[in-house]
C-alpha cells in the first residue's frame, strides 16, 4: 500500500500530446464520491481504517458528519451500512476487496442481499495489481462471492472515466451493488461519448472470427489484442462487460452468433467470475468454444503489478495467443 | 384496530397479561408448525412485550412510519415471539400465525423484512443485529429523528465477535438512542453458555466497552419497566440491559431444558403448557 500523506500529486491529467494520463479507478471513486456528497445529502460513507487507500478520505474530510469510520471491523461496517440504508441513506461502504467480500460475506448475504437494503459496497485493491502486498491482499475470488448472492448487482469498471459514471449510476440505483475497483493506475479505454448503464455492455467491435469479453483493466488489453490479431487477418471483436451481474445477454448472444469462438479476460480467478458467467450463459443458449483468460486456480504473490500481470498471463499478447490457439 | 391506537401500556398487570397471551400464541404457533425455537422465544417474552407495548412508538397500519421506534430481534430464532407480539399489535390477522414456516407465509422460520412489513431487517445468522441497530440510530440522528432503537440478543449470541465490534461502534459514536438487551438464559444449543464458551462477567464486559449497564430479573415486569425508563434517560452512551432469564420460562417441563431450544411442544404438552401459563 504505502500511501504517505502528501505524496499524491495533483498534476495535470493529460500528457504533452493531450492523451489522458492513466488514473486508478479508486481515485476516480474518491473524486466522484466527493462530488456526490456535495450534490446529495443522503449519501453517507463508511470505511474500515483504509480511507486513505480507498479514497473515501476525500469525502470524510468534506463531510465528517456523514462519514463513519468503523475501525478494522468489516462485518460491523456492512451491518451498520445496512442500518443506515434502512433509514433512507445511501451508504457507500469501502475497504479492500478481500476484506469487503470475504470477511463480511455472511453480513452481506443477510443484511444487504436477503434484506435487500440499498447498500453500495465499493471495494478497492482488487486483483493481483495490488502488487507487493501479496496474496493475502489480492482478491481474486470477490466477483465469484458477490455474483452468487441473489439481489446483488456486480460491476467491474474498466477505467477511471467509466468508474465515475458507474458510481453515479450506482448512487441512483435502488438495491445492493458491488463495485470492484483497483489500486493501480490504468489507461483510459472507453470512448469519450460513452454512456454507462448498469447491465449494458459496451461493444467496441464485433468480430467474425472471435470476440473477447473483458472487464476491468483487461478491457484495454483486449482492445490491444484485437488490434494485433487484425494485422494477422483475424477478425476479432471486443466487448466491455463491466456489469458482470446482470450479464448483458443480448450483447453476449449477438457476439456468440457472429463468431466462431469467444474468449473472456478478467483480473480474477477463472473460477466464478466473468469467464464463468459467460460459460454458464453460452452453454445453455448458444453452445460454442469459450476460452478463459484469468488467474488460474491459484493465489497471487508479491511483485511489481506489471510483472505480476505478465506472470499470470494477463496481457494483450496472451489474449491474442489464446484467440489464435482456439481458432 | 391495532393495540397502538390504545396508546402505551405501563400497567404492570396489563403487561403481564399480555405476556401470558403472547406465550400462549408462541406455544400454539410452534405446536402447529412442528418446528422452531421454543426456549428462547419464551425467555425473552416479558422483555419484548414490555419494549413493544410500554415503550415503542409504532403504527401497525403504517409499518414504515418514519418516526416509529425500531425493534430488531437479533437472535432471529426467537421469531415466534416477534410474530406473537406483532399479531397482538395488529400487524396481521392472528390466523396468519397458523402459517408459520410454510412456503407462502410471511412468517418465515427466521424474520424476513422482505416478506413481513414491520420486521426492520432480516435476522437468523446470529451476531448481526446490533450493527444494523447502530446504523439505524446513526441514520436517524442525521435526520434529527428522535426515534429509538431496541435490539435483543441471546447470551450465546454475544460469543460472536461482530457483537463486540458493534458494541465499540455504539459507544464510540455515543449512540444513546440505542437500548440493547441480552437475554441471559444461561443456555445455548450445546449446553450451558458457561460450559460452551464462558461469557462472564457479562455486565463488566459491556461496561468496559463504554456502555451504561443495568442488570435485572428479566421476568420481573416492574424491573423491566424501570430499566427501560433508565435506558431512555441515559444520555451520551448506549444502554445494555442484562436480563437474567429462564429459558423456556412459564412452562415447567421446558424451563432450563437445553433440549427445548429447538424442539416444539407435542399436542399433549401444549394442553398442559397452556394450563400452566394461564394459571401461572
Ligand atoms: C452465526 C450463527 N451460528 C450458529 C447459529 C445456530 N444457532 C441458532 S440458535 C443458537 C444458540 C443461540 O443461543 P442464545 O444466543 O443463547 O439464544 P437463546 O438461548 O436465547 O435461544 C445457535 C448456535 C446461528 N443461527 N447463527
Ligand atoms: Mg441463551
Amino acid at each position: 500500500m504505502g500511501e504517505r500523506p502528501g505524496t499524491e500529486q495533483i498534476d495535470e491529467t493529460t500528457d504533452a500530446s493531450g492523451v489522458k494520463k492513466p488514473k486508478a479507478t479508486r481515485d476516480a471513486y474518491g473524486d466522484t464520491l466527493l462530488e456526490l456528497g456535495k450534490e446529495r445529502e443522503d449519501i453517507v460513507t463508511l470505511d474500515a481504517d483504509l480511507s486513505g487507500s480507498t479514497k473515501t478520505a476525500k469525502f470524510a474530510k468534506a463531510f465528517p458528519d456523514r462519514f463513519f469510520n468503523i475501525g478494522i471491523a468489516e462485518q460491523d461496517m456492512v451491518g451498520t451500512a445496512a442500518g443506515l440504508a434502512l433509514t433512507g441513506k445511501v451508504p457507500f461502504a469501502s475497504t479492500f476487496a478481500v476484506f469487503e467480500t470475504g470477511r463480511a460475506w455472511d453480513q452481506i448475504r443477510l443484511t444487504v442481499c436477503y434484506s435487500n437494503t440499498n447498500v453500495k459496497l465499493v471495494a478497492t485493491h482488487s486483483g493481483i495489481t495490488v502488487g507487493e502486498d501479496g496474496a493475502s491482499h489480492q482478491a481474486l475470488e470477490d466477483v465469484a462471492l458477490m455474483r452468487a448472492l441473489p439481489n446483488m448487482t456486480v460491476i467491474v469498471p474498466s477505467d477511471a472515466a467509466e468508474t465515475s459514471l458507474a458510481i453515479r449510476a450506482v448512487a441512483d440505483f435502488l438495491g445492493p451493488v458491488y463495485v470492484r475497483l483497483g489500486r493501480a493506475k490504468v489507461p483510459y479505454v472507453m470512448p469519450d461519448n460513452y454512456e454507462f448503464k448498469i447491465g449494458k455492455a459496451h461493444v467496441f467491435s464485433t468480430g467474425k472470427d472471435a470476440n473477447i469479453i473483458a472487464n476491468g483493466l483487461m478491457v484495454d488489453m483486449a482492445v490491444r489484442a484485437a488490434e494485433m490479431l487484425k494485422l494477422e487477418g483475424i477478425d476479432c471483436g471486443v466487448i466491455n462487460m463491466s456489469t458482470v451481474k446482470p450479464l448483458d445477454e443480448v450483447a453476449l448472444l449477438a457476439a456468440a452468433k457472429a463468431s466462431k469462438i469467444l474468449v473472456t479476460a478478467e483480473e480474477h480467478s477463472i473460477i466464478g467470475g466473468l469467464g464463468s458467467a459467460v460459460c454458464e450463459f453460452i452453454s445453455e443458449h448458444s453452445p460454442m468454444p469459450v476460452k478463459r483468460v484469468g488467474v488460474l486456480d491459484t493465489f497471487g504473490c508479491s511483485g511489481d503489478p506489471d510483472e505480476l500481470l505478465k506472470f499470470h498471463g494477463l496481457t494483450a499478447e496472451n489474449i491474442a495467443t489464446t484467440v489464435r490457439n482456439a481458432l | 384496530m391495532s393495540l397502538a391506537t390504545k396508546g402505551k401500556i405501563t400497567n404492570v398487570q396489563e403487561l403481564m397479561a399480555l405476556s401470558k397471551k403472547v406465550r400462549g400464541s408462541i406455544l400454539q404457533m410452534l405446536t402447529k408448525s412442528g418446528s422452531g425455537h421454543t426456549g428462547g422465544s419464551l425467555s425473552a417474552a416479558d422483555i419484548a412485550v414490555a419494549i413493544y407495548f410500554s415503550k415503542m412508538n409504532y403504527n401497525a397500519d403504517n409499518p414504515s412510519m418514519p418516526e416509529r421506534d425500531r425493534f430488531i430481534m437479533s437472535k432471529g430464532h426467537a421469531a415466534p415471539l416477534v410474530y406473537a407480539i406483532m399479531a397482538e399489535a395488529g400487524y396481521f390477522h392472528t390466523d396468519t400465525m397458523n402459517t408459520l414456516r410454510t412456503i407462502e407465509s410471511p412468517l418465515q422460520g427466521h424474520p424476513c423484512c422482505q416478506k413481513l412489513p414491520g420486521i426492520e431487517v432480516s435476522t437468523g445468522s446470529l451476531g448481526q443485529g446490533l450493527s444494523v441497530a447502530n446504523g439505524m440510530a446513526l441514520g436517524l440522528r442525521l435526520d434529527k429523528n428522535p426515534a429509538r432503537v431496541f435490539c435483543i440478543m441471546g447470551d450465546g449470541e454475544i460469543q460472536e465477535g461482530q457483537v463486540w465490534e458493534a458494541a465499540m461502534t455504539s459507544a464510540h459514536y455515543g449512540i444513546d438512542s440505542l437500548c440493547a438487551v441480552v437475554d441471559c438464559n444461561g443456555l445455548q444449543i450445546d449446553g450451558p453458555v458457561e460450559k460452551v464458551m464462558n461469557i462472564n462477567p457479562v455486565g463488566d464486559k459491556w461496561r468496559a466497552f463504554g456502555w451504561h449497564v443495568i442488570e435485572i430479573d428479566g421476568h420481573d415486569m416492574q424491573q423491566i419497566l424501570s430499566a427501560l425508563d433508565e435506558a431512555e434517560k441515559t444520555k451520551g452512551k448506549p444502554t445494555a440491559i442484562i436480563a437474567n432469564t429462564t429459558k423456556g420460562k412459564g412452562v415447567s417441563f421446558f424451563e432450563n431444558k437445553v433440549e427445548y431450544h429447538g424442539v416444539t411442544p407435542s399436542e399433549e404438552q401444549l394442553v398442559k403448557a397452556l394450563e400452566e401459563i394461564n394459571n401461572g
